[in-house]
């Protein structure tokens, strides 16, 4: 099936964005057949159905959005557009997606600021989308300011073939432990951490258990009789 | 992968010389190893405590460097108990998720099925259409819950620092929750009862007295807990200035719960961001600014008879509510079995498998397609921020618009806050770690998930 297309007109636009459409941001994934099954039940084989994040949102964002982007790019000053690539409104939350050279810099002025204070880094949660080529580990950091009872998300993303983001210890200490499991299970680099080890598996562990690429590593159980696949054989729906 | 460091940390070996003498203490006499020590020559002595050690609420690994009974340095190691419930979850459905991560933090299971829950409501956007029913035994098993995790961590806390009356006292308090829980949700723990879009079954006849007569025990064997401890000299003595973290520790190292709230932040999610309606309640939060080992011990009981004034109300609401649904309208979603007990135990109902079986062969293959194949949640990715019985508990959700999820993380309180272990111990003396670490009170399955 090396020529599948697009069939189903949901996914990524065909043919130029079309106007109201959000540019996408993140590509979780790509499906393909029905039901999880080796092709689809009729048959047909040649169902291929790119799933997107929400896109990029346009101004104005609601709520106390505008006044924190407005606030983050006056800070950044120059280099505001290279260090905010997209900005997301969805199920109303705030995701800024931040390139991995601003990273630090973004959140010491979401720390300091005084209209921003965003006091706590709520730790940072690994995500692997292996069909989002070029982006396809993303670090995503949710920010949790005290003072103002706000929060939002960021979100870096970068390539598997070079896995490295900045530390934000120097800034958020608490994300210490976090970033070393983020490390052990998705293989993400923090460079500057002040110690990188692994926290969760074993010291002489090889890969990195929850990206999408390592196996559940389920048995099979016999169950009266039958043998049970393991859930990460066994035919599923999707 | 990153230049390899030398300097000493969590999971790494303290010291790069083979030839260093190690010593192994299984009971006997300290005093032993520690002459063989001077006679070696030896300034640096380190012990390893656990991961087999009955003060480590579960299996934690705790390495300290000593100079006579002061601690120079502390590492914790932790991942001794990592069952990757999280990888587990994407292989499952959404509604089957709520069993892996009752399994987390087993001393608050229905903390963890809570933030769970609301996190999938939010993805599917159905978060307003939850019955109000359902957000009453939502807070009242999330209260009760809190109760039985800040009992485990007074009562073991009391029993790590020898005072076992308090651990039974603690125990038996607990229990009379696990009464209510049991009659309600049909397990002890690891209920698996909050469910995306409602409860897993409305509350049998006579809960509500059940709670009713509930209330009174807990409350006495919380008095005794008080009387038991708070004016005690010896429970004062080593308690009292032990394991302080003060405000600016808790905010570098990203501590929220009752640690914080005892350095006086009264930062509480229920209050700061409402979610089932907690708003509606009253209760108070309570504070301290001793930030110390004892002042959490008084808040984590303050906080029991907080939780305890919230059971109330939800027992009025529960009367008034009675025979509301407790689970969404939307039968997409809705789990579609409605469950009894029967003599061999919990499961659906005879009506309704009379109904799928021989009434309607729509019901069947509506129950078995959503029972296999699960609902659909569209894609996109969700926070969530609920206040747990150790702090701020987090559910990050991503949907691919399937049937599982593509990715299910969770901040446990446990996890972050364990990594005050070392500032809360250092400098002190070995006895202090297990008051540090019973105050901390993470549990390790949820540390590890």
């Amino acid at each position: 099936m090396s020529d599948s297309q697009d069939l189903t007109g949901t996914g990524a636009p065909q043919g130029g964005p079309q106007p109201g459409d959000r540019k996408p941001m993140t590509l979780i994934n790509v499906r393909e057949g029905m039901f999880g099954a080796q092709g689809d039940t009729t048959g047909y084989d040649l169902l291929v159905k790119p799933i997107q994040m929400p896109g990029v949102s346009e101004r104005p964002y609601g709520e106390w959005f505008d006044g924190v982007v407005d606030v983050l790019e006056e800070l950044l000053g120059d280099d505001a557009g290279a260090a905010i690539e997209g900005v997301v409104v969805d199920r109303g939350e705030l995701t800024l997606h931040i390139a991995r050279e601003h990273l630090v810099e973004v959140c010491q002025h979401l720390r300091d600021d005084q209209d921003l204070r965003f006091e706590l880094c709520l730790g940072v949660s690994g995500v692997h989308y292996p069909a989002d080529a070029g982006r396809e580990l993303h670090a995503v950091y949710p920010i949790q300011s005290i003072t103002h009872n706000r929060r939002l998300r960021l979100e870096v993303s970068v390539p598997d073939a070079d896995p490295h983001i900045p530390s934000v210890t120097s800034v958020y200490p608490m994300n210490n432990w976090h970033e070393r499991e983020t490390w052990d299970f998705f293989g993400i680099v923090f460079d500057g951490h002040p110690s990188l080890a692994r926290i969760e598996m074993p010291d002489d562990w090889v890969g990195h258990p929850q990206r999408k690429d390592y196996p559940l590593g389920g048995i099979d159980v016999e169950f009266k009789g039958a043998e049970i696949p393991s859930p990460d054989t066994r035919r599923q729906y999707r | 992968m990153s230049e390899s460091t030398t300097a000493p940390h969590a999971t790494g070996p303290f010291t790069e010389d083979p030839e260093a003498p190690e010593y192994s203490a299984y009971g006997g006499d300290w005093s032993e190893i520690a002459d063989e020590a001077a006679r070696l020559g030896q300034q640096r002595i380190v012990v390893n405590m656990g991961p087999q050690h009955p003060s480590t609420h579960g299996v934690l690994r705790v390495m300290l460097e000593i100079e006579g009974e002061t601690i120079t340095e502390t590492r914790a190691g932790i991942g001794y108990l990592h069952t990757g419930i999280e990888k587990n979850m994407e292989f499952r459905t959404w509604t089957q998720g709520v069993t892996f991560c009752t399994r987390m933090d087993y001393v608050a299971s229905m903390a963890q099925e809570l933030a769970y829950c609301l996190g999938v409501e939010k993805l599917l956007g159905i978060t307003d259409d939850v019955p109000e029913r359902a957000s009453v035994l939502r807070v009242l098993m999330a209260e009760l819950t809190r109760i039985g995790s800040h009992l485990v961590a007074v009562g073991t806390g009391g029993n790590e620092m020898g005072a076992t009356t308090v651990m039974t006292t603690a125990f038996v308090a607990r229990e009379e929750t696990f009464k209510v829980i049991e009659l309600i949700s049909g397990l002890r723990t690891n209920n698996a009862y909050i469910r995306p879009g409602g409860v897993a079954q409305d509350a049998p006849e006579g809960a509500t007295d059940a709670i009713r007569a509930m209330i009174p025990k807990v409350k006495q064997k919380l008095d005794e807990l008080v009387d038991l401890q708070l004016a005690n000299p010896i429970f004062k003595g080593r308690l009292q200035d032990v394991a302080v973290l003060d405000l600016a520790g808790c905010m570098a190292l990203g501590i929220t719960g009752p640690i914080l709230r005892s350095a006086g932040l009264p930062y509480d999610v229920r209050k700061a961001e409402p979610y089932c309606g907690y708003e509606t309640y009253d209760f108070q939060v309570p504070t301290s600014t001793d930030a110390d080992a004892y002042s959490r011990v008084v808040l984590r009981l303050e906080e029991c008879y907080e939780s305890l004034k919230i059971v109330e109300q939800c027992v009025e609401r529960l009367e008034a509510s009675e025979g509301q649904p407790v689970m969404v309208a939307d039968k997409k979603v809705a789990w579609p079995a409605q469950l009894s007990v029967g003599s061999d135990g919990q499961g659906n109902s005879l009506e309704h498998i009379r109904h799928i079986m021989g009434e309607s062969m729509e019901s069947l293959i509506h129950h078995f397609k959503l029972v296999t194949e699960g609902f659909k949640v569209p894609a996109g990715q969700v926070y969530v921020a609920t206040e747990g019985p150790k702090g701020l508990l987090g559910v990050h959700l991503v949907s691919d618009g399937g049937t599982k999820p593509w990715r299910a993380h969770f901040r446990d309180p446990g996890f972050n806050n364990l990594q005050a272990l070392s500032i809360l111990t250092e400098g002190g003396q070995v006895a202090d770690v297990v008051v540090a670490i019973a105050t901390i009170d993470m549990v390790l399955g949820g540390v590890d998930r």
